[in-house]
């Protein structure tokens, strides 16, 4: 029934529950629907960024400017709302077009000039984090009303509640996974992950995929960035320092081979869930410092990338590959 | 098979010319392609039959000349119009994702599609379909293609091909990879194929299989074409004599070697190879090389040359056999450097990207193998180094005779001697030369040919040269041993050495 492709995810997903089942014995009050709903909703900007990442993963590429993505667009929502008085119906649709074109553009400089990805889009993370100061160097509170409305609603269901980020997450979670299995755009971002050479031989339209992987990517951090507004109330030049790296471990922890080619979005969905729950844990546990989400993450990255290793190895032996040792 | 003669041929090339920068790459040659046969490329390296491919799918444009595809002109220039126009080609490489499934690598941007949406279960089923109904295989379609050996994924590249309604399918060297049993498989696909009114251009190096296959041979020669023939019609040593370009009728009138003949039971053997061998490169073989012989290596392109001479030089590992090296320790020898050690030295085939470091200067770069024999930390002296490169430079001529000229700015034949000069400054025992004069001028050729006999003749250097022209092989060595399809097929010595034994011997099955 389960097949060979999908143990990672299986993995990543039996690891979750695991966690979450550790914590719902040792501590009190962890078992509950809520503290779940909670990883959602302090974590939604994170898996919409995500899920941006894996299309870029998967497609063999990486994309370090999304964490600077998310700042911008904080600090230019709350620019455009506080000083340049923009009603939020404005803002919000301007600010996703700048980060699907400032991925656009990013994808266009690493397929026809041929540069790799992680030194185009290193550029696009000095950039987009330079403009924030343009911008302001200080802090912007954000008071527009539709703002703190998104803010402070709780969607119930029961005795629970979400925010309506978490929505926003779960419809991109849903959209993308749609894309990804049952779309042209999506397999052929899977192609190009297992050989560019082999799609551009099969006929496959490599250079439109390819800038519109990393389109999405902006557009989903720019996404990312709105919720994160939501969430923080305010744009900063500092805010989500490192998301990027945070995006690629849930993306690689959800099963996701750097080398492109392999990987499913409900991993990274499941990756994140696992960020979530480890923070979590630290809260419950009460004397341990937030650090320890980092070094906890550090370790889950190494055993993953060497289980993966582990992985393509035996799929490697299994074609029986004869490789030359020059 | 089924040739019909009087049939109207599906693709037909007309005078095609085709030149890069400084090189003609294909000048007048005609092509013709008739449906339902198995028609055979035959050339060796640079006779032009990749760049006749490339031509045909659309990757390269023809400089002169019409390709007609039944009847009606046709200009490609991408592989998507080519395959559009039912031009379809299968590489050597197997050039699919090896990530996706089966039926997607089957019908990745042709999908069935409903509103947009993949229609995976109908997807699986008609690729299930097809493979079973016009290839005979049965396999899980939903697995990954990673999954399956390469001789499945040829099956499926096929697969791929023929399902674009392909009336040409190009065949580039597909059985290279393949073991017996895959390509007698791969073979049953092809013959039913054919059957089925499918005009096939197949590509190989291996002279069993043209004969086993193909109905019809065309030898390009240096860019050239040589002639059409029909299979039937054409015995195995014309055929080798045609491709490698020498009349029958003139070989007897070749100068023989001269030189003393060396016997190679009077001197010590300083390499024995026995039973060595390495699945897919080359069948297990016996070979001993003695102090001051040169022994030629002759065989086609792709029949285990090169391959031979990395397993002697430990480039790539041997699974069986065993090689004895003298001076070297009791586990003989099991990478370069345990060669080197030993004194062996490796010029090999491909200069640009195995020999030459193009950024360094010729001193650099002659300096370079010494340095590392020596250790990292035993450095030698600026001046030393420059008495060592003037002495190769002006040994070897090397012309512009200026140690500091950077490498990539030499011509091929200064640049082989660079390398030349970096092996012999390691004063090795035995030196592996392969294809040391391909690309390069005339005098340049002789002066290397010139230079192997004296290092051998006087200062006791054994020589194992690899070459693919043969009269080449024959003035150098002392004895040539004949490969083919990756079998050392034939050794023979000085008193029996001439041309037309080799190129029988290259050719096989007995001349038939």
């Amino acid at each position: 029934m389960l097949k060979r492709q999908h143990l990672p995810v299986a993995a990543t997903i039996a690891l979750f529950i695991l966690m979450f089942m550790t914590g719902s014995f040792r501590y009190t009050g962890f078992f509950s629907a809520q503290v779940l709903f909670n990883l959602l909703i302090d974590n939604a900007f994170l898996l919409i960024v995500a899920i941006g990442m894996t299309f870029v993963i998967v497609s063999g590429g990486i994309d370090l400017s999304v964490g600077s993505m998310v700042a911008l667009t904080t600090m230019l929502s709350a620019g455009l709302l506080q000083q340049g008085g923009w009603p939020a119906w404005a803002v919000i649709p301007f600010v996703l077009a700048v980060g699907a074109l400032f991925g656009a553009a990013m994808g266009a400089l690493i397929h026809y000039f041929k540069i790799q990805p992680f030194i185009v889009t290193l550029a696009g993370m000095f950039l987009a984090r330079g403009l924030c100061y343009l911008i302001s160097i200080n802090t912007i509170t954000i008071d527009n009303g539709f703002y703190t409305d998104m803010a402070q609603t709780k969607i119930r269901f029961g005795d629970y509640f979400v925010s309506p980020s978490v929505i926003i997450a779960l419809v991109v979670l849903v959209l993308a996974i749609y894309i990804a299995h049952y779309t042209r755009f999506g397999r052929t971002t899977y192609a190009i992950g297992g050989s560019e050479q082999s799609a551009l031989l099969m006929g496959l339209p490599v250079a439109r995929t390819k800038i519109m992987v990393y389109m999405f990517s902006g557009f989903c951090s720019a996404l990312g960035g709105v919720v994160f507004t939501f969430y923080m109330l305010s744009g900063y030049g500092l805010h989500a320092v490192g998301l990027e790296l945070d995006a690629i471990a849930a993306t690689v922890i959800g099963g996701t081979l750097l080398t492109g080619g392999v990987g499913y979005v409900f991993g990274t969905f499941a990756g994140v869930m696992i960020y979530g729950v480890i923070q979590t844990l630290i809260v419950f546990q009460g004397t341990l410092s937030s650090w320890w989400t980092r070094i906890i993450i550090g370790i889950l990255l190494f055993a993953f990338i060497v289980l993966q290793r582990l992985f393509t190895m035996r799929s490697d032996r299994k074609t029986g590959s004869v490789e030359k040792m020059a | 098979m089924a040739q019909q003669t009087g049939a109207e041929p599906v693709l037909k090339l007309t005078n095609i010319h085709k030149g890069f920068p400084g090189v003609r790459a294909l000048s007048g040659v005609d092509f013709r392609l008739f449906p339902g046969e198995v028609h055979a490329l035959m050339g060796e390296n640079g006779a032009g039959k990749s760049t006749l491919i490339k031509v045909l799918t659309g990757v390269y444009s023809i400089d002169e000349g019409t390709v007609e595809m039944e009847g009606k002109r046709l200009v490609v220039h991408s592989p998507q119009e080519a395959q559009g126009a039912g031009i379809s080609t299968v590489y050597q490489e197997v050039n699919l994702c090896t990530n996706l499934s089966v039926a997607e690598n089957i019908y990745i941007g042709r999908e069935p599609r409903r509103f947009g949406r993949i229609q995976w279960k109908e997807m699986n089923r008609r690729a299930a379909q097809l493979l079973e109904e016009r290839l005979h295989l049965r396999v899980d379609v939903t697995l990954p293609l990673s999954e399956y050996p390469v001789a499945i994924q040829q099956l499926v590249a096929i697969a791929r091909a023929i399902d674009i309604k392909a009336k040409v399918l190009i065949l580039d060297e597909p059985t290279s990879s393949l073991d017996r049993g895959e390509v007698a498989r791969l073979f049953e696909v092809v013959r039913k194929l054919r059957g089925e009114g499918m005009a096939i251009l197949f590509v190989t190096h291996f002279i069993d299989q043209v004969y086993e296959i193909s109905d019809r041979i065309t030898i390009l020669r240096g860019g050239e074409l040589i002639a059409e023939y029909k299979a039937s019609e054409l015995p195995r040593l014309e055929l080798v004599s045609r491709m490698i370009g020498k009349e029958l009728t003139m070989l007897d009138e070749l100068p023989k070697t001269a030189g003393d003949s060396r016997m190679s039971d009077d001197h010590a053997a300083i390499v024995a190879a026995s039973g060595l061998g390495r699945k897919g490169a080359i069948e297990p073989f016996n070979l001993s090389i003695g102090r001051g012989e040169v022994i030629g290596l002759a065989g086609l392109l792709g029949s285990g040359r090169t391959e031979l001479a990395r397993l002697l030089y430990g480039a790539d590992r041997a699974d069986q056999g065993k090689l004895h090296v003298e001076g070297a320790g009791k586990g003989g020898v099991h990478s370069p450097r345990g060669a080197i050690d030993a004194g062996l030295a490796f010029c090999p085939e491909n200069r640009k990207t195995e020999g030459i470091i193009e950024d360094l200067t010729v001193r650099e770069n002659i300096v370079v193998a010494l340095q590392a024999t020596r250790g990292w930390f035993k450095t030698i002296s600026r001046k030393r180094q420059n008495e060592i490169a003037e002495k190769y430079i002006k040994t070897l001529n090397i012309h512009p005779p200026n140690p500091e000229q950077l490498v990539k700015n030499l011509s091929g034949g200064n640049q082989q001697k660079v390398i030349l000069g970096r092996w012999l400054l390691t004063q090795p025992k035995l030196l592996i030369l392969d294809e040391p004069t391909r690309g390069i001028d005339i005098g340049a050729k002789a002066e290397i040919q010139r230079l192997v006999m004296t290092l051998s003749r006087e200062e006791g250097m054994s020589v194992l040269y690899v070459s693919s022209e043969l009269e080449e092989v024959l003035r150098v060595s002392d004895r040539i041993a004949v490969l083919r399809d990756r079998v050392k097929v034939e050794e023979i010595g000085k008193e029996e050495m001439d041309e037309q034994r080799i190129m029988k011997a290259i050719a096989g099955g007995g001349g038939a």
